[in-house]
C-alpha cells in the first residue's frame, strides 16, 4: 500500500504501532464523554464477530462506539428501529447465535420466557437487589451508548428502544453481576 | 446582514455611521412608499429610482453586491430588502440588524452548528430565538414570515409571533427545540392569517395539549401543514375537519400516529393535494380486523396533482401497490423511514420515471440502487440511509450501488450516502458520469476504511470528484485519507463552501491546503482528526470570510486558540467541554465565527469565550 507524504520526512513509516502498515490511527479516538468500557473486553471473547469479512486495517481491540458516528441524527436512529426491533442473542458456550425481534414480546416476563424456551435454560426471575440470582444465568444487553446493562432495571419501552443485541452470560460472571 | 456582507472593508464603525443615517431619512420601510422630502438630498430623486429598481433585485448575493456600491446604495437597499436572511445569529445582533433593515416582511435565522445535531455538544448552548423575538416585534410589525434553523425556540416566542404580528403568515422550524404542545397550541389559535406551518425535523414537547383542535374555526387559509417530526399523538377528528375547511391546503405531512384508514378520510377531503406525508402506512394498534378496507387505490388516484410523497414510517410493504397510480407524476419520493427490499421497491420505483428527489434506507441494498438508475434519468439528489447506523453493521450499499446511480443517473447534483464497503475507482466513476455535482456526501460509516478492493486511502476518489465536478460547493469526505485528498481539495476546490471531514488526515498540512487553497470556503466542520495550532494559524487570512469553523476533537491547545482571538478581533473564538470537564489545555471542541458584536452573553458555563 503506498501512502504518500508531501514533508520530507517520513516519521510515519518508522513510528512502532499496532496496525497493519498504512493504516491510521487519530490523535484522539473518542470524545472524553464516551464510555465507560465495562463488559465489551470480556464479551468480545465470548461472543462472535459481527461477521465483517472486509478487513479494517487498524486492529482495533474492541469495537470503540464513537460519539455522534456515524452522523446520523437521534431521531432517524430511534424512528427506524421502531419497527421490527430485530436483535441478536448470544449465550455464552452456545456455538452460533440467534436472532429474535422485540417487537413482538410485550414484557421482560415475555421475554424471558422465549428466551429461555429458546435456548433451553432457565434464567428465572428478575429481582432489583439480587438480579437473577440463583439461576446460573444472566440476561444483559447492549444499550445506544454501548454498555453492557442487566436486562430488567429499565422500564420495557426504553429497554426495547435501547437494546443493540443481548448477551446470556452463564457461570461466575453471571453470579458477579446478580450481586451488584 | 448576511453572509457574505462581512469583508475584511466593512467594520463596524462604517455601519453605525450609516445607519445613523438610514434613521435620519424617515423612510416607513415599505417598498413602495416614497420617504418624505424632510432632509435635502441632492440625488433625492435618484434615490426614489433606485429604491424602485432595488425592488427587483431578490437575491440576497446581488443585494449585499449593491448594498457595497455607495452611501446611497447602501441606504436604499436597506429599505429595500423584505427577506433578510442571517446565516448565525450570533454574527450580529438583533438591534443591529433591525437596525439597518426596517423593511423585513420575511426572515431566515440559523443558530447551532451542524454538528451538534450529533450530540457532540451539550444541550443549551445557545441560539435562542428570544431576543430575535422580541426585537422583530418592535422593528417589524408587519412581519409575515420566519424560517428557523437549529434554534432554541420557546412556547412564549410561538406566543410573541403569534400575538404581536397581526398578518403573520408562514412560520417553519428546522431541526428547532424547546417548544411543545402548548406553545403550538397558543401559536395556531391566534394566528389567523397562517398560510403555512412546517415542523420539519424539530423536537416537540409533549404537553399532551390538543393543538390541533386550537386552530380558529371557519375556513382556513392553510396552504402548507407540516407535522411529520411531531411525536405526539394528534386528535384526529379535529385533523380532519382542519383539512375539511382548508381548501388551499397543499402539502400536508403527517406524522407517524397517523394510520393508513386515516390518511384515506384526509385524502378523500384533500384531493388537490401535491405534497403528502402520509404518516405510518399501516394500520393502528386498535383497527378492527374485520373492517373493510377503503379503496385507497382510488383516494391516490384522485389526488391528481400529487408530486411529493414522503412518510411510510410503519410501512406495511402489502400496502404499497396503492401508491402506483401516483408514481409517474412523482418528482419527490423520501422512503427514508421505510425498511424495504429490493424485492418491495422495485414495482414501485419502476414507475417514478420523473423522480428528481429519492431519499431511501439502505435496506434496498445495491440491488435496488440499480433498479433506481435504471429508471430514474431525471435525478437530482438522492439519500441513502443506513438502517443500523453503527460502525460494525452489515452495509447493503456498497461501491456497487454508487457505480450504477452513477450510470444511470446522469443529471445527479446531490448524493449523500452511507456505506460500509467502498471503492476508488466507483467514485471516481461519479466524478466522471456526474459533472453536473453540486453536492457530495460519502459517509464510509467504519472509520479510517480504505478502498475495500486496493487496500488503497480514498484520496484519489475524492480528488477525482474535486478535479472533474466543475460546480462542486459541499464535500462531505470519510474513510481512509490521507494530507494527499486535501491537497487536491486545496488545489480543486474553488468553488467549495461547504466541507465536513472526519477522521482523516496525517498532519497540519491537510488542514492547511484546504484553508489555504479554497477561496470560497464558508463552512469548515472537522472532527477527529490530527490538525493542530500550526494549521489553525495558516487560515488567519480567510476566517472573516467564513461563517464558521468547527473542530472538535482534533489537536488544538487552548494557547492556539488564544492566539487566533488575539489576532482576531472580529472572531468570537469559543472553547466548548462536555460539561463535567475541567477546562484544560488540550481543546474538546472549537467553534469560532466572524461576529460583529462582542462575543455572547448568554454563554452557558461550558463555553470559554476567549
Amino acid at each position: 500500500m503506498e501512502v504518500n507524504y508531501d514533508n520530507g520526512l517520513n516519521l510515519k513509516a518508522t513510528e512502532l504501532r499496532l496496525g497493519l502498515p498504512g493504516s491510521d490511527e487519530p490523535e484522539r479516538q473518542t470524545t472524553p464523554r464516551s464510555n465507560k468500557r465495562t463488559l465489551s473486553e470480556i464479551s468480545s471473547s465470548g461472543v462472535t464477530d459481527d461477521g465483517n469479512d472486509y478487513q479494517q486495517d487498524s486492529a482495533p481491540p474492541a469495537k470503540e462506539q464513537v460519539v455522534g458516528w456515524p452522523p446520523i441524527r437521534s431521531y432517524r436512529k430511534n424512528c427506524i428501529h421502531a419497527t421490527g426491533r430485530y436483535v441478536k442473542v448470544s449465550v455464552d458456550g452456545a456455538a452460533y447465535l440467534r436472532k429474535i425481534d422485540l417487537k413482538v414480546y410485550r414484557s421482560y416476563p415475555d421475554l424471558l420466557k422465549a428466551l429461555e424456551n429458546m435456548f433451553k435454560l432457565t434464567i428465572g426471575a428478575y429481582s432489583e437487589r439480587e438480579g437473577y440470582n440463583g439461576s446460573g444465568y444472566a440476561p444483559t444487553y447492549e444499550d445506544k451508548d454501548g454498555d453492557w446493562m442487566l436486562v430488567g432495571d429499565v422500564p420495557w419501552e426504553m429497554f426495547i428502544s435501547s437494546c443493540k443485541r443481548l448477551r446470556i452470560m452463564k457461570g461466575s460472571e453471571a453470579r458477579g453481576l446478580g450481586c451488584v | 446582514m448576511s453572509e457574505d456582507d462581512e469583508r475584511q472593508q466593512s467594520l463596524p464603525s462604517d455601519i453605525e455611521f450609516i445607519s445613523n443615517k438610514a434613521r435620519n431619512c424617515n423612510a416607513t420601510g415599505s417598498g413602495s412608499g416614497h420617504p418624505e422630502f424632510q432632509s435635502a438630498y441632492p440625488d433625492q430623486v435618484l434615490e426614489n429610482v433606485l429604491e424602485n429598481v432595488l425592488h427587483f433585485l431578490t437575491s440576497k448575493r446581488d443585494r449585499n453586491a449593491a448594498s457595497l456600491v455607495c452611501k446611497s446604495w447602501y441606504r436604499v437597499e436597506a429599505l429595500t430588502r423584505y427577506e433578510l436572511f442571517i446565516g448565525n445569529c450570533y454574527a450580529v445582533s438583533p438591534v443591529r440588524a433591525t437596525t439597518r433593515f426596517t423593511g423585513v416582511r420575511a426572515f431566515h435565522l440559523k443558530g447551532k452548528p451542524r454538528f451538534a445535531d450529533f450530540n457532540l455538544m451539550p444541550p443549551d448552548w445557545g441560539a435562542h430565538f428570544n431576543p430575535w423575538a422580541l426585537a422583530m416585534a418592535k422593528a417589524y410589525p408587519w412581519l409575515e414570515k420566519v424560517h428557523l434553523k437549529r434554534m432554541s425556540v420557546t412556547d412564549d416566542d410561538l406566543a410573541t409571533l403569534a400575538g404581536l404580528f397581526v398578518g403573520f403568515k408562514e412560520l417553519v422550524l428546522v431541526c428547532c427545540d424547546g417548544f411543545g404542545t402548548s406553545g403550538l397550541a397558543i401559536f395556531v389559535n391566534k394566528c389567523r392569517q397562517l398560510r403555512v406551518l412546517d415542523l420539519i425535523e424539530s423536537e416537540v414537547i409533549d404537553d399532551e395539549t390538543d393543538w390541533i383542535s386550537c386552530f380558529p374555526e371557519g375556513e382556513s387559509h392553510l396552504e402548507s401543514f407540516i407535522f411529520d417530526c411531531v411525536e405526539c399523538h394528534i386528535n384526529f377528528e379535529a385533523l380532519e375537519k382542519l383539512v375539511a375547511r382548508s381548501p388551499s391546503l397543499k402539502k400536508l405531512r403527517l406524522n407517524r400516529h397517523v394510520s393508513i384508514g386515516q390518511l384515506y378520510r384526509l385524502m378523500i377531503r384533500a384531493p388537490q393535494l401535491t405534497h403528502l406525508g402520509t404518516g405510518s402506512f399501516s394500520h393502528s394498534e386498535i383497527a378492527g380486523q374485520g373492517d373493510q378496507e377503503p379503496d385507497y387505490v382510488n383516494a391516490f388516484v384522485a389526488c391528481k396533482s400529487l408530486v411529493c410523497l414522503s412518510g411510510f414510517r410503519e410501512i406495511v410493504p402489502d400496502y404499497m401497490p396503492v401508491i402506483y397510480p401516483v408514481c409517474a407524476n412523482l418528482t419527490s419520493l423520501n422512503f427514508s423511514y421505510a425498511n424495504i427490499t429490493a424485492e418491495q421497491l422495485k414495482p414501485v420505483i419502476s414507475k417514478c420515471h420523473k423522480l428528481r428527489i429519492f431519499s431511501v434506507l439502505d435496506s434496498i441494498c445495491d440491488e435496488g440502487l440499480q433498479a433506481v438508475a435504471a429508471t430514474c434519468k431525471e435525478l437530482c439528489e438522492l439519500r441513502v440511509f443506513p438502517v443500523d447506523a453503527r460502525e460494525d453493521s452489515d452495509g447493503p450499499v456498497s461501491d456497487v450501488g454508487l457505480q450504477a446511480i452513477s450510470e444511470g443517473c446522469r443529471k445527479l447534483q446531490s448524493i449523500l450516502y452511507f456505506c460500509q464497503r467502498m471503492t476508488n475507482a466507483a467514485v471516481i466513476a461519479m466524478s466522471k458520469n456526474c459533472p453536473d455535482l453540486v453536492v457530495f456526501r460519502l459517509c464510509i460509516m467504519g472509520r479510517h476504511r480504505a478502498d475495500h478492493v486496493t487496500g488503497e486511502p480514498m484520496d484519489d476518489g475524492f480528488g477525482a470528484i474535486v478535479m472533474n465536478c466543475k460546480k462542486l460547493t459541499r464535500l462531505a469526505v470519510s474513510g481512509l485519507l490521507t494530507d494527499k485528498a486535501f491537497d487536491y481539495i486545496g488545489r480543486h476546490g474553488k468553488l467549495l463552501r461547504t466541507l465536513s471531514v472526519a477522521f482523516a488526515g496525517n498532519s497540519d498540512m491537510g488542514l492547511k491546503y484546504v484553508l489555504q487553497g479554497c477561496p470560497q470556503l464558508q463552512k469548515l466542520e472537522i472532527r477527529d482528526s490530527p490538525f493542530g495550532d500550526a494549521a489553525l494559524c495558516s487560515g488567519l487570512h480567510h476566517y472573516y470570510n467564513m461563517r464558521f469553523l468547527w473542530m472538535s476533537s482534533c489537536s488544538l491547545t487552548r494557547h492556539g486558540c488564544q492566539e487566533i482571538a488575539r489576532a482576531m478581533p472580529h472572531l468570537v473564538v469559543e472553547v466548548i467541554r462536555s460539561a463535567d470537564e475541567e477546562m484544560d489545555d488540550d481543546i474538546e471542541i472549537l467553534y469560532m465565527y466572524r461576529s460583529l458584536e462582542e462575543s455572547r452573553t448568554d454563554a452557558p458555563r461550558f463555553v470559554t469565550i476567549l
